[in-house]
């Protein structure tokens, strides 16, 4: 009898515990707003500066990669009011139904961003309803002057036994076949299995030269000279020439990815006006001006990019390209269930092949 | 009387089931479907793909060499430790746990900058004209970071066993004309077995599953059954077949957790 006892007690215990840590909720005045953002995406300043101004308490979690961000999203279990995920990413999360409309009447900073990127944004949210652009840029070679000595225009580069042991991949699927798929001339939506092949084929045979498959490590790697060539995010190369003046980031002739990481609102969100409070925040031109500065990553806020002090990092063509002289450019498409199989099949082809 | 005592163990009741029991469950529910939700043995059968057996394999040779690494390198060191007086070898031991402390992320990232082409290991051994080491990326410089891990794991229950030993057992030996080697081979080393055994699965299992190590170290190029498992869930979004991959590796604990407790019967190995 007194186990009975004791065993509804500690129950109650359990569930008095998970009562009080789940509803101790609207830690500021105004109520809260959950955030999920790439790792090391924002100004750290920028939050505490969002909630001094407005009393919303920021809870702000970070995730880094796109297929990590998906399914705690679509779970529901974390509540997200505000997620940053890429292009291909808002798509799948379209298709899914996941995304709640954005009411623009309450973004009134939206006039900051500029007219082409929700022009370039169609092509994963046709009609402009669900996301706000918060960073863009490409891919492309960063190298170093002091290990590289001719001129770099091409993917082909990466397939220079020269460089055998100096060059570092994204060891990510899509943009590792990125690469592969855009020099050979292909699209890199591509869904034809001989393609696909065809550019696995190529990442095998490229293998042996590559010294490691990386993700943020390209950048510390690149600045410490440890490899002599590399393909990085444009807003990583901003940053990687700060550090050291010997790297040069090119956009390769073959053509690239061009990407665009938005603000959306998940439909499970429970505080939607506190997070078209944030974007609308975001959007402001001396914040983003600030987060520019901060972590490098092409604003699509024009007129924060007006404000640039630095005319060297405001005329950048690395920051902000102009995409006419270039051929080629795309921005990933989700692929579908069938589409991604079919990449990651081969993908793992690539990752054990000796 | 009896019963208080096993109602403290209540939490952990629940601890358990719910961090532990319903995951294993849960895997197991979900390495028994396919995307669509219907039963299907494909996740498990998948071990027998090309890429996936050869990262199994590859797998178990690379642990099977750092296993016996650290036992080659931790008996040793377990002797001379057990053979201090109580004082000296708690300090020893001490230093020995003593990077356990920091976190094992951190000690393997430390490693990657040591070994690395400009690292500290080559700027050092470049200015002093000697040839470089050429590691960092390859199958040499993972096991290198397992050995560094999990030594401790094998050193600890060594360690335990031989400290334990009746030094009786050892002098009647010794009186009965036994040599040193005769002594160590019939009486201290079967007496240690069960710390050997209880060690080599606590450096085989972390390391057979690790894949934190494989990527950091080896540069996302060499492709271990834990890498497999871990891209399935964080890239490929395939739990399923994560699952189904993720039970075939439990066959092979659950086999050297029964080869563990065979030689291991009083558990007197663990710590």
């Amino acid at each position: 009898m007194k186990k009975k006892v004791l065993l509804t007690l500690a129950l109650t215990m359990v569930a008095a515990a998970c009562l009080t840590g789940c509803g101790k909720s609207s830690a500021g005045k105004n109520g809260e707003v959950v955030v999920y953002n790439w790792g090391e995406y924002i100004d750290p300043d920028t939050l505490d500066q969002f909630e001094e101004e407005t009393g919303i308490h920021v809870v702000y979690d970070e995730f880094e990669t796109n297929e990590i961000m998906y399914p705690k999203v679509e779970s529901g279990t974390s509540n997200y009011d505000v997620v940053c995920p890429s292009d291909y990413m808002i798509q799948k999360m379209i298709e899914n139904d996941l995304l709640a409309e954005i009411n623009f009447d309450n973004i009134p900073n939206v006039k900051n961003i500029g007219e082409q990127y929700f022009e370039q944004s169609k092509g994963f949210d046709p009609e402009n309803k669900y996301s706000i652009p918060y960073c863009f840029g490409t891919v492309g070679i960063l190298y170093n002057k002091t290990m590289v000595d001719e001129p770099i225009d091409s993917w082909d580069v990466l397939w220079d036994e020269k460089y055998a042991d100096n060059i570092l991949m994204q060891d990510s699927v899509r943009d590792a076949f990125m690469v592969a798929l855009k020099r050979l001339g292909y699209s890199m939506n591509t869904t034809d299995e001989a393609q696909v092949k065809e550019a696995a084929q190529t990442l095998i045979d490229q293998k042996p030269l590559v010294q490691a498959y990386v993700i943020d490590q390209v950048r510390d790697k690149m600045i410490g000279n440890e490899a002599a060539i590399g393909v990085i995010y444009s807003g990583e190369a901003i940053y990687t020439q700060r550090e050291n003046p010997d790297l040069e980031y090119v956009i390769p002739k073959e053509g690239t990815n061009v990407w665009i990481d938005s603000w959306v609102i998940p439909k499970n969100a429970q505080n939607k006006e506190n997070a078209e409070k944030f974007i609308d925040f975001m959007c402001r031109e001396d914040v983003a001006l600030k987060n520019f500065e901060y972590i490098t990553y092409s604003t699509p806020n024009t007129a924060a990019q007006a404000n640039i002090e630095d005319e060297d990092i405001k005329n950048s063509k690395i920051a902000f390209p102009d995409f006419s002289e270039y051929n080629n450019l795309e921005t990933f498409d989700y692929l579908g269930v069938d589409g991604d199989n079919l990449y990651n099949e081969y993908w793992k082809q690539v990752k054990s092949a000796d | 009387m009896k019963n208080k005592q096993k109602l403290l163990a209540t939490p952990y009741f629940f601890w358990a089931v719910a961090f532990i029991i319903i995951p294993i469950l849960m895997v197991f529910y979900y390495g028994f479907i396919d995307s669509a939700g219907h039963f299907t043995m494909q996740n498990i059968l998948a071990i027998a793909s090309p890429e996936h057996s050869k990262a199994l394999f590859l797998s178990i040779r690379l642990s099977l060499v750092s296993t016996l690494i650290c036992l080659l390198l931790a008996y040793p060191l377990a002797m001379i430790l057990a053979n201090k007086s109580v004082n000296q070898n708690q300090f020893i031991v001490m230093i020995f746990i003593l990077p356990m402390w920091m976190n094992f992320l951190l000690r393997t990232l430390a490693w990657q900058t040591l070994l690395e082409k400009n690292g500290v290991i080559n700027s050092v051994l470049r200015f002093l004209s000697l040839p470089t080491l050429d590691i960092i990326n390859t199958n040499a410089a993972i096991i290198l970071g397992m050995v560094y891990n999990f030594l401790p794991f094998m050193v600890l229950p060594i360690f335990n066993s031989l400290s334990r030993m009746d030094q009786d057992l050892i002098n009647a030996a010794r009186d009965l004309g036994a040599n040193n080697v005769k002594t160590f081979c019939r009486i201290i080393f079967p007496l240690s077995l069960p710390g050997v055994i209880s060690g080599i699965t606590m450096v085989f299992v972390p390391a057979l599953t690790t894949f934190v190590i494989s990527s950091l170290l080896g540069g996302s190029k060499i492709l271990l059954i834990g890498n497999v498992i871990e891209q399935e869930f964080t890239q490929a979004s395939n739990w399923n077949l994560g699952s189904g991959l993720s039970m075939v590796l439990m066959l092979f604990i659950i086999i050297s957790m029964i080869i563990t407790a065979i030689f291991d019967k009083d558990g007197e190995g663990l710590m």
